[in-house]
């Protein structure tokens, strides 16, 4: 009994307790702002957060806190209160339960400080333009919309012209509502911290490469909220680096999330918040690990387009070219250059109904890498924090089955 | 009327009549889904723009594609294309609207093989100057483009015989709309639907004309009417005069609708839908550059909720409307799973309860509910009103 739970007990990420702490310390600060003499600011998770921290705002980001009511199971009753108030059952989870809470400060923390601002860019859906258009109707506050041309199959001259030049109506936007002028020099350290903490985040989800992988796509889950929320921070460099060291000590003490890792799949699309750890036990009794996924790459992955020395200008094409605005078939490419980089076996896909452009294009995505690389996919149907599109004996069937043709294909 | 007919027939079987038009005029055709499609531009390339509602038939080759949490017009419009329905379409050009739209065009670029296929990924923003700056940046990507799939550079003399012509049409039905919402009984709202939906799928330069002699007659009409007495024709047999309602949504392939609402003692006198004003609200600056023009009446025109100008815009459009149309009454018409109207919803409600109108709400998947459902919910509306 104790040799079991030693290995357990090996097998856990120290770094967990860190990033609870920082996380229970930021959203203190954020909900004590106002004593603080400081401003807050409700972000999309795509939004451009760096201005917000040189300017010394709070970023505060509602689908975190969306993410945080599904793990609390809380995300039922929430859309429940959104539906009462008119709101379709079939709109975005995290804009209902996000709408539901502001009037009642619902959710796990007693609600999200109220915002001083809103920022919202529509990198990765339409849907955060209408659920921000409620939010600045209700709380009377300024709002301030980033407009990313979709990038079907490339980016134009003309959307870099509207894009940057939305940039400079967002720096301005920022110093009428902060009353202070835009910090150039700041911003350029920001940017530098940024792409470092991006590059870290990379560097933490590349040493899945190795076997036994070190984190699962689970793990990864938990250690995305520093890069998502305290992107541009010396807190969330400090934070990765710290977590890159403790999987690199695993790698080489052979510590894999998953004891006797059999197969390395790729999930794609949100978690499904409410049931991560359901998820990660049911694979993992399979020897199955997640070793890589979509998701938590979309906060690294507009790197290659974003230059330290002019970060600004940059910045446009960064934002816009983020996994969620780009084509299906340039969706489906990473999908194979990810499965190939990892060396996967198989693709776990989500379908989500809450989030169409990520769900949407999902089948033909299956069929190009099948096509491509010969790689069974599995389709998840459920919702990322609406339990009520959870049916656990069906998808249990499913993920069964999908170990099946996984074992047949490896004998 | 016999252009109401005229209208009627070809709605019988848009496609059929796609298939003989082009037969007979040479002309390419250009699908769109989208009342933001810059149909100006297409006619002036000398193409025709046909509209793409949905489908009628069975969801069965979309399904492989589309997951079923997504509105019956992307999955419908999918399934026509994939079966070869569509075979007769040379292009389609897909603008920035929603999300499923979005990846609609990507799954249709991929698996639909026989059109050629342009995106218009016009802002979503509708009020900033670096928009405007934008939107005419695109349509001029969007003239080259065509141009160069059409085989033919369009001229600017092009674009304003096509802007003169689009100002008929929208003119023509304005002033239809205005005739009926002033006196309801002089056209039935489903011979008034025949009448937009032929615009959008219709060879232009015919509907143009049709649509003028229409307007023309019931104006004679309503001036002999108005001589022989204004009171004679405004009362239904009962005596109890008709409880004025707008319809508000999105894409709305169903007439039954107002034919219903006249049935059980109200009239559809003014609407807020994709496939009725939006489409033909606003005219153009025949002045202008033409581009700039065109491009400042979509920017303008009645806005649709996928698109953002202001947080109250479309609720200070519906009060108005509803007051300018002496309407008593708002029916929402949804489609299931169109989500930038069903965030709207809420607000709109809210607005017009403090204005003092009634409203309610109808969600249709692809096909309205049966039996007397309707019939029930809209007298019980009406009774309200």
């Amino acid at each position: 009994m104790a040799q079991i739970d030693e290995a357990k007990e090996k097998r856990k990420i120290k770094a967990v307790a860190k990033m609870k702490e920082i996380m229970t310390a930021y959203y203190i600060e954020a909900k004590t702002a106002e004593q603080a003499g400081k401003k807050v600011a409700w972000i999309t998770s795509g939004g451009p957060v760096e201005p917000l921290i040189a300017m010394d705002v709070i970023p505060v980001y509602p689908e975190n806190h969306g993410a945080m009511i599904g793990a609390s199971k809380m995300g039922v009753d929430l859309c429940e209160k959104a539906e009462a108030m008119g709101y379709s059952s079939d709109l975005c989870s995290y804009a209902r339960t996000d709408i539901a809470c502001a009037p009642i400060n619902g959710g796990p923390i007693g609600g999200l400080p109220r915002p001083d601002m809103l920022v919202c860019c529509n990198n990765i859906c339409g849907t955060v333009l209408k659920w921000y258009e409620v939010q600045a109707r209700f709380f009377q506050v300024p709002l301030f919309i980033l407009d990313t041309p979709f990038c079907h199959t490339g980016f134009s001259e003309e959307a870099r012209r509207y894009v940057r030049g939305q940039i400079t109506e967002y720096i301005a936007f920022l110093e009428n509502v902060c009353k202070k002028k835009f910090d150039t020099d700041r911003i350029m350290e920001v940017g530098k911290l940024s792409l470092e903490g991006q590059r870290l985040w990379q560097a933490v989800l590349d040493t899945a490469m190795n076997r036994p992988a070190p984190l699962s796509a689970f793990d990864a889950f938990f250690h995305l909220a520093l890069i998502v929320t305290l992107r541009g921070t010396q807190q969330a460099v400090d934070y990765y680096k710290m977590l890159l060291t403790e999987m690199r000590e695993r790698v080489a003490q052979g510590i894999g999330a998953v004891p006797n890792e059999r197969y390395r799949l790729l999930w794609d699309n949100l978690p499904v918040w409410y049931k991560t750890k359901w998820l990660s036990e049911k694979f993992a009794s399979q020897g199955a690990c997640l070793v890589a996924d979509t998701y938590t790459t979309a906060w690294c992955g507009s790197m290659r387009y974003i230059r330290e020395d002019d970060f600004l200008d940059t910045m446009a094409e960064g934002y816009s070219r983020i996994y969620l605005n780009i084509g299906v078939d340039e969706m489906a490419r990473q999908v194979i250059e990810m499965a190939d980089k990892y060396d996967v076996d198989g693709i776990v896909m989500h379908s989500n109904r809450s989030c169409k452009p990520y769900s949407l294009g999902q089948y033909d995505i299956q069929r190009i890498v099948r096509e491509k690389m010969g790689l069974p996919t599995v389709m998840i149907e459920a919702d990322m924090v609406d339990a009520r599109n959870f049916s656990e004996s069906q998808i249990e069937t499913r993920i069964d089955a999908f170990i099946e043709v996984l074992k047949e294909r490896k004998s | 009327m016999k252009q109401i007919d005229e209208c009627k027939e070809i709605l019988a079987d848009p496609y059929a009549y796609a298939v003989r038009f082009k037969a007979e005029s040479r002309r390419k055709m250009v699908g769109t889904f989208c009342s933001y499609a810059p149909e100006e531009i297409i006619a002036a390339a000398g193409a025709h723009p046909f509209r793409l509602f949905g489908t009628g038939e069975k969801i069965r080759l979309a399904e492989a594609h589309l997951q079923s949490y997504c509105c019956s017009l992307v999955r419908g419009a999918l399934e026509d294309a994939l079966v070869g329905r569509l075979a007769f379409l040379d292009g389609v050009v897909f603008p920035h609207t929603c999300d499923s739209i979005q990846r609609l065009s990507d799954i249709w670029r991929l698996n639909v093989r026989h059109c050629f296929h342009i995106d218009l990924i016009l802002p979503v923003k509708l009020d900033t100057p670096g928009a405007r700056q934008y939107f005419v940046d695109v349509l001029n990507r969007f003239r080259g483009e065509l141009g160069e799939k059409l085989g033919a550079a369009i001229t600017d003399d092009d674009l304003r015989g096509a802007i003169v012509l689009y100002n008929r049409i929208r003119g023509a039905l304005t002033r239809i709309y205005d005739l009926k919402s002033d006196r309801p009984e002089i056209m039935k709202g489903s011979d008034l639907y025949a009448l937009t939906r032929a615009a959008m799928i219709m060879d232009r330069t015919r509907v143009a004309s049709l649509l003028e002699e229409v307007a023309s007659e019931l104006e004679r009409n309503g001036a002999a009417g108005a001589a022989a007495g204004p009171e004679k024709e405004e009362r239904p047999v009962s005596g109890v005069p008709k409880k004025r309602v707008i319809l508000s949504g999105g894409v709305c392939n169903y007439p039954d609708i107002t034919t219903i609402v006249e049935e059980t003692g109200g009239a559809v006198v003014g609407d807020d839908l994709c496939t009725g004003a939006r489409y033909f609200s606003g005219l153009i600056d025949e002045n202008a550059d033409p581009l700039t023009a065109i491009a400042g009446r979509y920017l303008e025109r009645v806005v649709c909720p996928a698109k953002h100008r202001g947080l109250t815009d479309r609720a200070d459009h519906l009060i108005r409307l509803a007051r300018d149309k002496k309407a008593q009454g708002v029916i929402f018409f949804l489609l299931k799973f169109c989500d930038p109207h069903a965030f709207d919803v809420p607000y709109l409600k809210e607005a017009l309860d403090r204005a003092g109108i009634l409203s309610m709400v109808i969600e249709v998947e692809d096909r309205l509910p049966a039996g007397g459902q309707l019939r029930t919910r809209f007298e019980a509306f009406l009774e309200m009103i």
